[in-house]
């Protein structure tokens, strides 16, 4: 017997942690992005840090 | 499949540092962009570089996270935990293979004709360590007299950072060379015994520092975009063995947190169709032979 394509696809079930991992880090993406976390990030972001190159 | 992968290390790659106006500037890109997470570690301070690194931005985070905290600002990390996690929920360390652009550095170097070596595999737990002390404990616990500790990882260790904007920093601000130090030098020596190390080792970083790789390593088992290993096709032949680059065995553990979906052992080792890559456990090859195990014989 062949299994065709839509057989075989439908052999496996779904996995569902990703669907619940996922969702979770993006919950805790919004609420960094409520708090105003990217505006501090962006400002680190756009100065060179020499320290932190090994620099200075 | 191999030159597929290779184009979006290439175009990742320069997506995410597309700043070419520095020689001009003589600095560090500055507009908005900035506030997209890259998926892989590509230093911010590189003068290329248009998007932020998370392990720098968690770091400086936690280690002004006393001082934020003083001033009414919860700044814990979680935009960046939450953006690198549902990176790591989609595609796990995929993002390492196929998306960082110092992996693919190393992968460069290891191309160069010479002697190769194996990386023993407790070597990798190290990066477990790297991720929990210099990322997050130590930014953390040790502050100074104002309350603010210093990002550990990118001021002691990181090798990408180095290469990608220390040197190039001292390149474009001369007056920059009179502030080299021991901490340059020690940078320096880690950055040179990693990209040596590449030479003779697959991705010896990625497999046994890298912070980023360590907090995607723990999707291994979780994220969506995976390979698939059938028991019923597997020889155990283990020629997938001696294709992977990051030395799993992948017929002993499919879910193996150093796999980094490079797609070697689907594409170049296994003959009897045992690997296939799959979204959510839907898979998205399939088996070009007959599924029946009497085919096997």
């Amino acid at each position: 017997m062949t299994l065709t394509t839509r057989d075989f696809r439908k052999k496996r079930p779904l996995r569902k942690p990703p669907f619940v991992v996922i969702p979770a880090f993006l919950l805790l993406w919004l609420i960094g992005v409520a708090t105003g976390e990217p505006s501090r990030v962006l400002e680190q972001a756009i100065q060179v840090c020499l320290s932190c190159i090994g620099i200075g | 499949m191999e030159t597929v992968r290779k184009w979006v290390q290439v175009i990742v790659g320069v997506l995410t540092n597309s700043s070419w106006s520095f020689p001009f500037t003589k600095s560090i890109y500055q507009g908005p962009l900035k506030v997209i997470c890259a998926p892989g570690l590509n230093c911010y301070s590189c003068p290329a570089a248009t998007t932020y690194c998370p392990l720098g931005s968690i770091q400086q985070l936690l280690a002004g996270l006393r001082f934020s905290l003083e001033n009414g600002q919860y700044y814990f990390g979680f935009s960046v935990i939450g953006s690198i996690g549902v990176l790591g929920g989609l595609f796990g360390r995929m993002i390492c293979g196929w998306a960082c652009p110092f992996g693919f550095i190393q992968e460069l170097l290891h191309k160069i004709p010479s002697r190769k070596f194996r990386i023993p595999r407790l070597l990798s737990y190290g990066k477990f360590m790297f991720l929990l002390l210099f990322v997050v404990v130590l930014p953390l616990v040790l502050v100074d007299d104002f309350g603010t500790g210093s990002p550990w990882f990118c001021k002691f260790i990181c090798p990408a950072g180095t290469l990608e904007a220390g040197l190039p920093m001292l390149f474009l601000q001369p007056n920059l060379r009179n502030t080299i130090g021991l901490l340059f030098l020690n940078k320096f020596v880690i950055m040179i015994l990693f990209l040596t190390w590449a030479v003779f080792a697959s991705r010896p970083f990625c497999r046994t520092v890298c912070p980023l790789g360590a907090f995607y390593a723990l999707f291994s088992r979780v994220r969506l975009i995976k390979l698939h290993l059938d028991e019923a096709r597997c020889t155990n032949c283990k020629a997938c063995h001696h294709v992977c680059p990051m030395g799993v065995k992948f017929n002993e553990s499919p879910d193996d947190p150093e796999c980094i979906t490079c797609l070697a052992c689907m594409n170049k080792a296994c003959q009897f169709d045992a690997i296939s890559l799959e979204i959510g456990g839907i898979p998205l090859t399939v088996p070009s032979k007959d599924l029946s195990p009497a085919s096997k014989s």
